[in-house]
């Protein structure tokens, strides 16, 4: 049996003392699409933060494995450089900063840190446009500062476009369709479905199915009070729809 | 951002600290007339220019320190100041193979070659190492074109009628303490004279060292762009580190004649004193400009160094049409306090200035920006927009905002924006989340608060600026 890219085990997690997370256990292998579904307030972001290493958000006991290897204690630019990024579900806005010119620092220093070649202005250049394209961002955004009067769609479209440019191995997407209207959502998907390949695994925060329609996942879990309730196929998310999450309160 | 980082990165320190070790020609401490006198006799001074020395000299006496301003410093024992170091010259220098090589290697370190070699770059540069300029590059080439741009003793004994007509026009001797002082103490600097019609053709530019202790540097640029002339001129300061503050008083002046045009851009990293504020320069400078009828006055100023930074480069819009406008960054860390900003005097019809201040603090830093728009009574049509952002880094440093509006004609548009911001831990986090390290990180959202200031820097020196900028807050956000 080959071993998971994303192995979380155990895992507890607290922010100023509070542990949020009780016990998490989830494996993720290379190439396949978990969904984390939950109400509000059942850590489903602390989870995402915990991934990518926000200093906020202590790991108090438990795990994460990735690539065979423990990152509780590697920086959160580290983890990003090893393939793991992060879609914020509200995206900062860095004024002054133009879009393109953090996109390809960003890129660089990931290449960089992996002893890749950094991209040259040329080649960066037929890169973003190839992947705002697909997208549908246009020239505008890119010279925009990073995010500052996007409107909320364009704030999560911009995600995946750095999820699109940044091509890493583990994709967390926390709430990527929260605000969205059905064409930006469906803007999204087409994004992210695109980006799906055997080597590249990707993590769904949601709250609701609707995504679920447009991105099949392999997997559905649902996260209650910090804890995982229940685990299951895409049916799992359907059944959710329809009975809510009250059935599976009662079940824990 | 992890304790350890802050800790490591905390530990930048000023790179430009060391001394050299070079014979200096040296007044002893104090100051009295015949301080004044041997000053002027060491630079064989024509008669009008010491009586101009003594009158200010006597006028300093009648003045008392200003206290007005918001950073307090203990007091300056003017007496225990040397008002005159030069490095010893064995000779008249000739060419540079003459010059002192540990002088060379001096602004060989600070990045500045005084070689031919600066010529591939295109900037000219006239370096004052203490009180006295020591090498101006591409006088020859400038002065095909009838640009004279020398040190500011040479201009006194060659271009005695224009210093003569315009030393003191903008800032007269009577003006503040430290311009007082200034006039009477003054041993160096660095000269400009553009002709009418004449566009520079390179940018000018002056660095300035501070090397002997115990010295103060006191120099005086004078800037004239004659009608419909262009010039854009830059300064670069560092000075060693050293325990006891250094006082740095100079005067600058512009005059841009009628549709002239000076652009005038500093770079100031003066050494700032340790972590616990101890030692560094205090840089009280007078700066003004006087812009006559469809002229233009810019000052450009990233200000990163001295333990306490006290300016407002000013623009006296004279003439009808003429344009003003001030484009700031200052930063203050570890304990550097900053009270800067600008004055804008509008006179003239249709007069037009533009204020961009950007203030970043950080650690103790402490800064204020202070700024005076005062519209004349036959200003009419006169506008101004001013905006002004603070940055914080941090929660135990300050940011200040003093504007000033005094308007006396009703057909004047004046704006006034302030905004003040902190980094926040989730942009830093939202950066490094994409790869890059938590320096690179604050880099560049610093880089991006200040984007509109750096964009009006000449480029090669705007690279440089960013840099120092990174540097300058690597370690600043706690």
């Amino acid at each position: 049996m080959t071993k998971p890219l994303l192995e979380i085990r155990d895992l507890h997690v607290a922010i100023d003392g509070t542990e949020i997370l009780h016990g998490i256990d989830l494996s993720i292998n290379a190439g396949e699409v978990h969904a984390i579904m939950g109400t509000n307030g059942s850590g489903k972001s602390t989870l995402t933060k915990a991934i990518a290493g926000h200093p906020d958000y202590t790991v108090t006991s438990g795990d994460i494995i990735y690539k065979g290897k423990s990152i509780v204690a590697a920086e959160p630019e580290d983890r990003a450089r090893a393939g793991i990024f992060l879609a914020f579900q509200y995206p900062v806005e860095i004024p002054g900063v133009s879009n393109m010119y953090f996109l390809r620092a960003a890129l660089n220093a990931q290449r960089k840190a992996r002893g890749e070649a950094e991209a040259s202005g040329a080649d960066f250049l037929a890169l973003i446009k190839e992947k705002a394209k697909l997208m549908d961002i246009d020239a505008g955004l890119l010279n925009r500062s990073v995010n500052e009067g996007f409107s909320g769609g364009e704030k999560k479209r911009n995600e995946i476009l750095q999820l699109a440019v940044l091509e890493p191995t583990m994709a967390v997407l926390d709430e990527t369709d929260s605000g969205l209207d059905i064409d930006a959502l469906k803007t999204v998907a087409t994004g992210v479905n695109s980006l799906r390949s055997p080597g590249r695994s990707f993590l769904l925060v949601t709250h609701y199915q609707r995504l679920l329609n447009h991105i099949q996942p392999d997997f559905v879990h649902v996260l209650l009070d910090g804890r995982i309730a229940k685990s299951g196929g895409k049916e799992l998310a359907l059944e959710l729809e329809e009975k809510g999450y009250a059935w599976l309160e009662q079940a824990v | 951002m992890s304790n350890e980082t802050i800790q490591s990165l905390a530990g930048q320190e000023y790179k430009h600290g060391w001394t050299s070790n070079i014979d200096a020609d040296q007044l002893p401490p104090g100051l009295n007339e015949g301080v004044v006198r041997a000053i002027s006799a060491k630079k064989h001074e024509p008669e009008w220019l010491l009586e101009w020395r003594l009158k200010a000299y006597r006028h300093w006496l009648t003045m008392t320190e200003p206290t007005w301003q918001k950073p307090t410093y203990p007091k300056i024992d003017y007496q225990g100041i040397i008002y005159y170091s030069a490095p010893k010259k064995k000779k008249e220098i000739t060419s540079l193979d003459e010059v002192d090589p540990e002088l060379l290697e001096t602004f060989e370190k600070l990045g500045i070659s005084l070689d031919e070699q600066k010529r591939l770059s295109g900037v000219a540069v006239d370096a004052v190492f203490d009180s006295v300029s020591v090498k101006t590059t591409f006088r020859e080439e400038l002065s095909k074109q009838g640009i004279i741009f020398c040190s500011f003793s040479e201009a006194v004994t060659e271009q005695p009628d224009l210093v003569r007509k315009h030393l003191g026009s903008v800032v007269p001797f009577t003006d503040n303490y430290f311009a007082a002082l200034n006039s009477a103490v003054f041993s160096d600097g660095s000269f400009c004279y553009i002709p009418p019609g004449v566009r520079c053709p390179m940018e000018l530019s002056t660095y300035f060292r501070i090397n002997s202790a115990g010295t103060g540097q006191f120099e005086r640029t004078l800037l004239i762009a004659d009608e419909g002339a262009y010039v854009s001129y830059l300064e670069g300061c560092t000075a060693p580190q050293r325990d006891e503050n250094q006082l740095h008083a100079a005067v600058v002046e512009l005059v841009a004649l009628k549709g002239g045009h000076i652009k005038y851009s500093t770079v100031q990293n003066w050494y700032p004193g340790d972590k616990d504020g101890k030692g560094g320069v205090f840089n009280f400078v007078t700066k003004r400009g006087i812009a006559h009828e469809n002229a233009k006055v810019s000052w450009t100023q990233v200000e990163t160094g001295s333990a306490i930074t006290w300016k407002y480069p000013s623009c006296i819009l004279k003439g009808d049409n003429s344009v003003g406008e001030f484009y700031s960054v200052a930063v203050t860390r570890d304990y550097q306090m900053a009270d800067t900003g600008t004055k804008m005097i509008h006179i003239g019809k249709n007069t037009k200035s533009t204020i961009i201040s950007k203030g970043i603090s950080g650690g103790h830093g402490d800064q204020s920006y202070r700024g005076l728009v005062k519209v004349m009574k036959g200003a009419s049509g006169a506008r101004n927009y001013s905006a002004c952002d603070s940055l914080l880094l941090g929660d135990k440093c300050g940011a200040h905002t003093f504007p000033y509006i005094e308007s006396q004609n009703a057909s004047a548009v004046i704006e006034h924006e302030a905004s003040t911001s902190k980094i926040s831990d989730e942009q830093i986090f939202f950066l490094r989340q994409r790869g890059l390290s938590a320096e690179d990180a604050v880099s560049m959202i610093v880089n991006g608060f200040c984007k509109d200031v750096l964009s009006e820097l000449p480029m090669e020196f705007a690279v440089e600026a960013q840099k120092l900028l990174g540097l300058k807050l690597e370690g600043a956000v706690g």
